[in-house]
């Protein structure tokens, strides 16, 4: 495994090389106070709890996760520098591993540093912090889903645009395909099993389920087996289309 | 050692490179020429493990490229088509993550980047950044960090491209003096490149291979082999008459600074007889050179014209 270490360290270091990182973070935790406060009437709502925020935050994964995940592998076709990284003795799925746990890892970060919104609702009222726990766990496990599947599609293209669109596209499928919208259109004629796995399907039934605080294994299970298939797809689509 | 058997490769209906089979041991240093898009950079891709052929099979140092990816490229040193690297990162921090990456860490690691550093002599841009730096450095770094765990096995695709004569001179000048157990291939375009550092030089056009051979072997096929270049102090008629009269002599042509060029019939050494010729027509010159032979006359003959192909499979079969 040293050799996924390095690769994450480089990684990380070269969001920080870049203005990338700090942009991210700074958007990051400017658009969730505004969802927080204002859209999500954290005040008006008088009640010692994250829900404002954690309601919000897959709307804010959907447009800022694919902006990270889009340079992946994207940039690294672009530049020529996947020929460099995939001809180093290191197997295809450490590679794809470590450049994953990097920017999760990342991202992992600018949601730590929201913890002011934390240090409030504990100076105003007394919460659950066991909840709140819960629900940037989920959030985190939740991003994960979302990168995930922004690598297996920035490795399809070099133009970054595109991945960051493909991105977006699935990741707002997979969020409101547990939607009433989706699940009316589905249930007048599907059987009732294809109508509960659509649901079932959503980061959203799953990501309610962990940020309410009920710590179910199967949620977290979900969003770990969502995150091994879009890597393991990340790895035969490197595999089959290195060279264009 | 690299030995390449019946390999090809296909882009959709694109035949990059067709059933080639070669081998290189080690201390050779090979020279690819051809054309662009002749199969060589898609060749060394495969060679490294980046791309899968459609057919054949590659080992390098023993380790099938195809199976066991991972143990043969701990052997080669690669410098990829355009010597990419993170354009974000500094010098020396990019040969310590591709030393890290190759297992180096500590003491170890920065011997061996202090090592490649004098060798490319890339001293002076260290904590550069590698985006600011010119074409000639990115390219001595590509090749510093193809140097660092010192492989058996070099493989440099156009490693002078975009380097003045010095940088130029001085990555041959590298090359040649790399230690007698490794194997090398070099891309180029430039010929005098190859007789200037390779010790057998393989021409591909359109995915095949049209000339295996040392340099010399090369240069002696092209028609200036052997050919007697002279200058006149005064123009004489009566000379190039006899001079074209010569058994030996194919042809005799005039450049228009009064440069003659006597061309030898199979490439059979004339300048005894161009002299005898002269003498007796008591003649003075200003020039007198013997040509070994044109490598850009060879290069266009071989990967233009089809029936050179069919003479070369011919007298492959002759030996």
């Amino acid at each position: 495994m040293g050799s996924v270490k390095v690769i994450l360290n480089r990684e990380l270091a070269s969001y920080f090389a870049t203005p990338v990182a700090y942009i991210f973070i700074i958007i990051f935790l400017v658009l969730s106070g505004i969802f927080t406060f204002y859209l999500g009437h954290f005040f008006e709502r008088a009640q010692a709890d994250l829900s404002s925020f954690f309601n919000f935050i897959p709307w804010l994964y959907l447009v800022l996760v694919p902006a990270v995940a889009m340079r992946l592998w994207s940039e690294e076709r672009r530049s020529g520098t996947i020929e460099l990284l995939m001809t180093l003795p290191i197997s295809t799925g450490k590679i794809v591993l470590a450049k994953f746990l990097a920017a999760w890892l990342f991202i992992g970060l600018a949601l730590l540093l929201t913890f002011p919104i934390w240090l409030s609702v504990n100076y105003l009222g007394e919460p659950d912090n066991g909840v709140i726990l819960a629900g940037y766990i989920g959030a985190w496990f939740m991003s994960g889903g979302f990168l995930a599947i922004g690598s297996c599609l920035s490795a399809t293209t070099k133009n970054q645009i595109i991945a960051f669109i493909l991105t977006l596209v699935v990741c707002f499928l997979m969020i409101v395909s547990g939607f009433p919208i989706v699940q009316d259109v589905l249930s007048g004629w599907a059987p009732l099993w294809l109508v509960d796995g659509f649901a079932n399907l959503s980061f959203l039934t799953h990501f309610d389920a962990i940020s309410r605080g009920v710590i179910d294994l199967r949620d977290f299970v979900y969003f770990l087996v969502l995150i091994a298939a879009w890597l393991y797809a990340t790895v035969l689509v490197i595999d089959m289309k290195k060279a264009d | 050692m690299i030995q390449v058997s019946n390999l090809s490769k296909k882009f959709d209906s694109f035949c990059a490179v067709n059933n080639i089979s070669f081998s290189v041991q080690p201390g050779e240093v090979l020279g690819f020429l051809g054309p662009n898009g002749a199969g060589k950079s898609t060749t060394m891709k495969i060679l490294t493990g980046f791309l899968s052929p459609s057919a054949g099979e590659v080992s390098v140092m023993g380790h099938n490229v195809l199976k066991n990816p991972i143990a043969a490229q701990r052997e080669i040193g690669y410098l990829p088509e355009g010597a990419p690297s993170y354009e974000d990162m500094s010098v020396i921090s990019s040969l310590q993550f591709i030393g890290k990456a190759r297992g180096f860490f500590g003491k170890e690691l920065k011997q061996r980047i202090d090592s490649v550093v004098s060798k490319v002599e890339l001293e002076s841009v260290l904590l550069k950044r590698v985006e600011t730096l010119s074409k000639g450095f990115r390219r001595r770094l590509g090749i510093a960090q193809a140097l660092l765990h010192d492989p058996k096995v070099l493989i440099l695709d156009e490693p002078t491209d975009g380097l003045d004569p010095n940088q130029k001179h001085q990555v041959r000048e590298l090359i040649r003096n790399l230690s007698q157990d490794k194997t090398v291939i070099v891309s180029t375009h430039i010929l005098e490149e190859v007789s200037a550092v390779c010790s057998r030089a393989m021409i591909l056009a359109k995915g095949e291979i049209v000339f295996d051979g040392t340099p010399s072997e090369l240069a002696a096929k092209s028609d200036f082999h052997n050919a007697v270049t002279i200058r006149l102090a005064k123009h004489s008629e009566v000379v190039i008459a006899a001079l074209k009269k010569l058994p030996s002599v194919k042809s005799v042509s005039v450049g228009s600074d009064d440069q003659i060029t006597v061309f030898s019939k199979d490439g059979q050494s004339i300048l005894a007889e161009v002299n005898q010729v002269l003498q007796r027509g008591g003649c003075l010159l200003d020039e007198l050179h013997v040509e070994v032979g044109r490598l850009d006359d060879v290069f266009r003959k071989v990967t233009l014209d089809d029936t050179m192909k069919a003479t070369l499979n011919e007298t492959k079969e002759q030996a």
